[in-house]
């Protein structure tokens, strides 16, 4: 698959001396589904401006479709729809209108059943002659992506499409990114909700204080950085970990009811069969075991950690 | 040139001035009526003429030009302050338009406005004084580049206000006085010799002035002053646009 969104040391520094962005190298295919997660300030946004022309960047060159974004900028934008992660919305002006203004601008003419098709995909037909300021928040939020599909871009730009929004949108959203994948859109969507990267991603990239850590396929990813847990729960609690366990690195519950195990399935081995035989060796008798697969939250709360350390 | 996406700002700017076409149509009229009955005929009856001209008709020029300039400023002030207020100015930034397109959107929409307030002045004016135009391909070239010029002047204001209340203070601080002192309800020939000379550094004098001629052919400047006075606030008005369109000023960091 090409490349349809790529950056070569592109990097911002604000006036006043603030390195939004360090020079990123970064090479998004076609039809892909990115999910850039950080937490707030990390440089995110700043990412999404400077490529669809809100911010201009300070070095460094980004490419969309093949076309520099600074100096083909009108062939990079046409490929490029952007959903803000702010309501901005003209209140007094009605949903069509609104729509057709965004399609005005990107240079089309009129096609009344595209836009009708945008609409209704997202619900939004019904309202088309309500004004805008009559629409509940999440309707708004609609809008803001029917705006963006206007011009049938390539390339969709959501940034935290779904914060403060309602579980119902969430997953209509999650389904409107599958359908547009289908269609072989190009999405790059930012988040810190990570479920949401985990549901709909192929690829998480995680920015951190302007700063690319890391990009990989998410089920790689998962594989790779998840740790799996063996909690044994004990029938009889204990005060500390028996000695002849030293060996395992076992973390003992507050109430000294349970052990907890870390393995890596992808190591050489678990080390779980040992682990049981000394258990039984030590006198130890279980209740019950439970094992369990680390979140994407885990894996990226323990990055961002590592990388404040 | 993405002629497409001008015309979607034009007819959106014109839309909101329709929208409220009654005020926008009627306060204007209501207005003029109001000078008429104060200046014309309450206080114009106990003057004679001035420059040969009855006083009702000698102050429909200076009339035009002051809801000219206030109406073309605060139009295309509004016009790009509120995209950026609403934060729909990304809508602008991130959409394949230079910054022309954008300048042509809003100040042609200006523009326009002030250019039929301006008209509808005229017409009112023209119900209650007699009026003659001497020149009128001067005077619609003047009306003109006026509207034009200061609609470009509003939109500087515009993307420079970072409050509304730096969106009214141009207008409010520098334009009012400066037309009000400007002649329009009064031949700077009227002033003591040493306020005339005063009245000389004020640049809204020559523009008055030069559409005084076109209506009665007398003036207090040299209409050829007149002219180069407004071709070199547009000129100025466009190096500043120009300046901003380089660096992005206030809009895109």
């Amino acid at each position: 698959m090409p490349a349809i969104v790529e950056t070569r040391g592109l990097t911002k520094v604000y006036e006043d001396g603030t390195e939004a962005l360090k020079p990123l190298d970064l090479s998004i295919e076609e039809g892909e589904i990115l999910a850039l997660l950080g937490p707030n300030g990390a440089g995110k946004t700043t990412l999404i401006s400077m490529l669809c022309g809100l911010v201009s960047p300070s070095g460094g060159q980004a490419l969309v479709g093949g076309h520099d974004i600074v100096a083909s900028y009108r062939q990079a934008r046409r490929m490029i729809g952007l959903v803000p992660q702010e309501i901005a919305l003209e209140p007094f002006q009605k949903v069509w209108d609104s729509v057709r203004f965004t399609r005005g601008l990107f240079g089309l003419k009129r096609d009344d059943a595209h836009l009708e098709a945008v609409l209704r995909q997202l619900s939004l037909w019904d309202k088309r002659n309500n004004r805008v300021v009559e629409l509940s928040g999440g309707m708004k939020r609609r809008v803001l992506i029917a705006k963006a599909l206007s011009h049938r871009p390539r390339v969709l730009f959501l940034d935290e499409p779904t914060a403060g929004v309602d579980v119902d949108l969430r997953r209509d959203m999650w389904e409107m990114v599958e359908e547009l994948r289908r269609d072989g859109v190009t999405i790059i969507l930012t988040t810190h909700y990570i479920e949401e990267a985990e549901a709909i991603a192929d690829r998480v990239g995680v920015i951190s204080k302007g700063e690319l850590l890391l990009i990989e396929e998410k089920d790689a990813l998962m594989v790779r950085m998840g740790r799996k847990t063996l909690r044994i729960d004990l029938r009889a609690p204990v005060r500390a970990v028996p000695d002849g366990l030293a060996r395992y690195d076992l973390e003992l519950a507050a109430d000294g009811e349970s052990l907890s195990y870390h393995y890596d399935t992808m190591g050489e081995g678990t080390g779980i069969t040992a682990l049981l035989q000394d258990l039984a060796r030590e006198g130890l008798a279980l209740r019950d075991i439970h094992t369990r697969q680390s979140s994407l939250e885990e894996i990226f709360v323990d990055l961002v950690k590592g990388e404040a350390q | 040139m993405n002629w497409q996406a001008v015309w979607a700002i034009y007819t959106y700017e014109m839309r909101r001035f329709i929208r409220t076409f009654a005020q926008s149509f009627l306060s204007p009229v209501l207005s003029t009526s109001l000078y008429f009955v104060v200046f014309g005929t309450a206080i114009g009856s106990r003057i004679d003429q001035v420059e040969g001209v009855s006083y009702g008709a000698f102050i429909v020029p200076g009339l035009i030009m002051l809801s000219v300039m206030t109406q073309g400023i605060s139009n295309a002030s509004f016009g790009i302050y509120f995209p950026k207020f609403i934060g729909t100015i990304y809508e602008l930034l991130s959409a394949p338009v230079n910054f022309l397109e954008i300048v042509l959107g809003y100040v042609g929409a200006a523009a326009t406005k002030a250019l039929f307030i301006g008209l509808v002045i005229l017409g009112t004016a023209s119900l209650f004084v007699d009026l003659t135009v001497m020149h009128p391909g001067a005077m619609l070239a003047f009306l003109l580049l006026t509207c034009l010029s200061f609609a470009l002047f509003g939109f500087i204001i515009g993307i420079w206000a970072q409050n509304f209340e730096q969106l009214q203070l141009i207008p409010l601080l520098v334009v009012t006085p400066l037309v009000f002192l400007g002649g329009a309800f009064y031949s700077i020939s009227m002033l003591p010799p040493a306020w005339q000379t005063v009245t000389y550094f004020n640049p809204v004098v020559y523009l008055i002035s030069g559409f005084r001629w076109a209506f009665f052919g007398a003036a207090d400047v040299p209409v050829g002053i007149s002219l180069m006075a407004i071709c070199g606030f547009l000129a100025l008005c466009l190096l500043v646009i120009g300046w901003i369109f380089r660096t992005g000023y206030r809009i895109k960091p």
